[in-house]
């Protein structure tokens, strides 16, 4: 049986308030009886952290980094939408609401995404009260900008670091409840286990990669807010620690895997260089709205950009979509400088990029403005390409950028383990098949600051707390004696080939079968690809050093077997669900003008997957989805 | 695509409790388009095919954001370009034939983890200590009911900036941490928010960066020239202001 999404009863706008009327709550003096435990501080770890130390919870919280701050939330640049309205453009909760869940092309749940539309307001609220430098307009108002699948500007920003300032304000909360005690923060701390006694989550094992111990932790719920699993492309937008490891151990416990192969490859990255390159840097989305995206309309012109006079340049997106032109919604503008690509008509040494040009822009708004909007990207672009993009068009390409699938959750934000809840980008719930910009910041804060912290309160209510058999119980003592086998087997290989030369194979298999465009018999020659490099992976990585003290190399072997094993989950929900829709584009599956065709009928569900053993394909199951306040449309940006 | 040969000498050490030496390990045919940290990628690669140790440096988003990555090379924290993470630095600023010296950010209040990766949870301490505005969640009025001034929001901005490496730590020959900490007090001074508390707050954060062992400040000015956000030491002037400000007037002392 599918597990129940508990998506409350009522109308759509009123779900949530009734929903947090009707969770039983526990009474201010007995949370501190109460131990949870957070695994990792990005946005949605940290807020949530903070806003359980605040409650009253004891909370343990660990991250991997060296210090909570560095998360990757940091690396957001562009934004977060939030429903204000400000700019008096027609903006409103149901707006943000349909065009995010149009954005993920009708395959996330009403409920959630309303409620997110809905705390977005609260956030920015939350994130002013705390000292996020926003950026204000002359009369010292919030000011916002447009991004891309949307025609109202409710993006708020703080420069090209947004995402830092979101993140340092929740780490200043998280900093607050550090010092006052009601959080204990474990850095440099990787979980290796989720815990379960008696098939509720009590606890994570945890290796301190400084020592190299194991450490068991006891709790009465844990949160995984783990991030993202892009890196099993190796080169994507994320930070070279980002892994799949903590969501995969929960699935391998039981924990249902959401819609895996839903993965968002963004449009604007600087394109692939070289052999050596370990990370493919983001250039902002905000960057097309004043940036005009074009490829020569004869193929393999290899003139400089200058020289390519108007009359021979192509604006795809702008002629293929007027209505929405270069701000058309993420895994659209991939697709489209995919196929220029494919085409012939690509720039740059390799051919695989297209221009993204701010000649036009500098001359109707002057270079001055345009650097105040995006100078430090400008500059990040000239460091690392050695080109000027205010002289010449900057080059881009698509890169693997963030992961829309993730451990399943309902309505509470927990997943089918009881006990174990799951935030931010780690589970599946908001985005459907598309992320839209600048809701990504969105959805880590909602979950954190707001979400789990009433929602937390209606499962502990339930539960008694802890107790000393509980954190003595022998399933800590088995997880720790089976992670000891697997640290000491993955040293013993000594093979001929480093971790991240099996990473990189790993990687082009997913790019090329798993990415922007797929078909069934790539996906079957990609699980057979994946099988084999796992058994070569076992057979001949060659990890250096020893089990005590840091060892990097160890840490990214041990993420990197399952990133292999999760490789092939991936590639069996893309094979699974015929049908194209959002970024998951089945190339058997278009319409006649190339776009996602969707197969309501048949796929207007969640694809979530169950642990079968390590030999055994995983199980489907599916949670259907229902639309009540929506039309199902085919999505049009033209 | 151009390649150089360069000879790194590189600070080895198993751990905070052994005594670290320089190795010199050769790094041949680095192609000049690469980042610092991919030739060092390269590097320990080949080490590792040899049977030999990696070397150990802490980095991650390597955009230049997350303030994991720094060393000092050739004796500048981040390397030799300004305004600039080490993760940043590309090989095509250096020539054929060069020796590079990579060694940790060195000092008491950061202690060497393994080779190039040092502590930095001294800096962790000091925020804890104030560096926040104390509101729940769930208790913020309407983000537009105060407007702040533009310049005002703009000078937040620049000392929000901070990215937490440590850099101006290690420039400073005294070992100082005011930079980070003045980034901190100036950031929120320059916003109402920050107001209620701003007394409590200089004299909290002041007090934990002593404690964790970080020098005075004596105006050498080097944070400032090697920060990879372009800090700007103005922001000690308004954090020592603040501090005398909090001790003349404050009830908390």
């Amino acid at each position: 049986m599918f597990p129940d999404a508990k998506i409350p009863e009522g109308p759509l706008k009123d779900k949530w308030d009734n929903h947090r009327f009707q969770l039983k709550m526990v009474n201010p003096a007995n949370k501190r009886k109460y131990t949870v435990i957070v695994v990792g501080t990005g946005l949605a770890g940290s807020s949530a952290s903070a806003s359980l130390g605040e409650l009253g919870y004891n909370v343990k919280t660990f991250c991997i980094q060296d210090s909570p701050r560095r998360a990757h939330s940091i690396a957001a640049q562009g934004g977060i939408n939030a429903a204000k309205n400000y700019q008096n453009d027609g903006d409103s909760v149901w707006r943000l609401f349909y065009d995010t869940i149009k954005g993920g092309d009708f395959r996330s749940r009403e409920a959630n995404i309303y409620r997110l539309a809905q705390l977005s307001v609260n956030i920015i609220d939350q994130c002013v009260a705390q000292g996020v430098p926003f950026a204000r307009d002359y009369g010292g108002m919030l000011a916002n900008r447009s991004f891309g699948g949307a025609q109202v500007s409710r993006t708020f920003y703080a420069r090209g670091q947004t995402g830092q300032q979101l993140l340092l304000g929740a780490y200043s909360a998280l900093s607050r409840q550090i010092k006052a005690g009601r959080v204990e923060m474990f850095p440099r701390h990787e979980m290796m286990d989720v815990v379960l006694v008696d098939g509720k989550a009590k606890g994570i094992i945890t290796r301190n990669l400084i020592t190299g111990e194991l450490e068991k932790h006891a709790a009465d719920a844990v949160i995984l807010a783990s991030g993202g699993y892009a890196n099993v492309y190796c080169l994507s937008t994320n930070a070279l620690s980002c892994n799949v490891g903590a969501a995969f151990k929960a699935y391998q416990k039981g924990a249902l895997f959401a819609n895996p192969s839903f993965a968002q490859i963004h449009p604007t990255c600087i394109p692939h260089t070289g052999d050596y390159q370990s990370k493919l840097t983001l250039m902002s989305e905000s960057l097309r709205n004043d940036g005009r995206v074009w490829v020569p309309k004869r193929k393999s012109d290899k003139r400089p950009p200058n020289d390519i006079p108007e009359s021979e340049r192509d604006y795809y997106l702008e002629t293929k979509y007027p209505a929405f032109g270069n701000l058309v919604p993420r895994d659209v503008a991939s697709r489209n400088a995919k196929e220029q690509c494919d085409a012939g008509k690509g720039v740059g040494p390799t051919g695989y990029a297209v221009y993204l040009d701010f000649k036009d822009a500098i001359q109707r708004d002057g270079v001055d403005v345009i650097r105040k909007k995006y100078g430090n990207l400008f500059d990040m672009y000239h460091n690392i390409v050695d080109a000027d993009p205010y002289k010449s068009p900057m080059m881009i390409y698509p890169a693997a950028h963030y992961t829309m699938g993730g451990l399943w959750v309902d309505y509470n934000l927990m997943s089918s383990i009881e006990g174990l809840f799951v935030l931010g980008e780690a589970n599946f719930s908001d985005h459907g098949a598309n992320r839209l910009g600048a809701s990504a910041l969105m959805q880590g804060l909602a979950d954190g600051y707001f979400i789990i912290p009433s929602t937390m309160g209606g499962y502990l209510a339930q539960t008694s707390p802890l107790t000393k058999s509980d954190v003595d119980h022998p399933a800590f003592d088995e997880s720790i004696t089976s992670i000891d086998e697997k640290i000491k087997r993955l040293l013993s290989i000594n093979g001929t080939r480093s971790t991240h030369s099996i990473h990189k194979e790993l990687g082009s298999i997913m790019v090329d079968e798993v990415g922007m465009e797929r078909d069934q018999e790539g996906l079957e020659t990609a699980i057979e690809k994946i099988r084999a490099l796992k058994k070569s992976f076992w057979k001949e990585v060659k990890i250096p050093g020893l089990a005590t003290g840091y060892n990097l190399n160890l840490q990214q072997g041990e993420r990197l077997s399952d990133f292999l094993e999760f490789a092939e989950v991936m590639a069996t929900d893309a094979l699974e669900r015929t049908e194209s829709c959002g970024c998951s584009l089945r190339s058997e599956f278009q319409t006649d003008e190339g776009e996602a065709q969707r197969d309501d009928e048949n796929f207007s569900c969640v694809f979530a997957w169950e642990y079968n053993g390590p030999k055994k394909p995983p199980v489907l199951k599916q949670e259907r989805l229902k639309f009540e306040n929506v039309e199902l449309t085919q999505r049009c940006y033209k | 695509m151009e390649t150089i040969n360069i000879t790194l000498k590189v600070w080895r050490q198993k751990n905070a409790g052994e005594k670290g030496k320089f190795q010199v390990i050769a790094a041949n045919d680095v192609e000049t388009h690469m980042s610092f940290l991919e030739m060092l990628d390269v590097v320990n690669e080949r080490l590792i095919i040899a049977d030999q140790q990696p070397i150990e440096f802490d980095n991650d988003c390597r955009e230049g954001i997350c303030g994991m990555c720094g060393a000092m090379v050739n004796g500048i924290p981040h390397g030799p370009e300004k305004g600039m993470t080490l993760c940043q630095l590309h090989m095509r600023k250096f020539s054929d034939g060069d020796t590079v010296v990579v060694e940790p950010f060195r000092s008491r209040a950061f202690k060497v983890v393994k080779d190039l990766i040092v502590d930095r949870g001294s800096f962790d301490k000091i925020i804890q200590a104030g560096g926040f505005v104390s509101v729940n969640t769930g208790g913020a009025p309407e983000a537009n009911v105060i407007p702040i001034a533009q310049e005002q929001s703009e000078k937040a901005m620049d000392a929000a900036a901070c990215i937490g490496c440590g850099a101006c730590v290690a420039a400073c020959p005294n070992a100082s941490a005011m930079l980070f900490v003045s980034a901190k007090i100036a950031q929120l001074k320059w916003l109402p928010q920050g107001e209620p508390e701003a007394a409590a707050r200089a004299i909290a954060m002041v007090k934990e960066m002593d404690a964790q062992g970080f020098g005075n400040c004596s105006n050498e000015k080097e944070c400032e020239a090697v920060c990879p956000k372009e800090i700007s030491i103005v922001n000690i002037a308004i954090l020592n202001r603040e501090y005398l400000k909090a001790g003349f007037f404050s009830n908390d002392i």
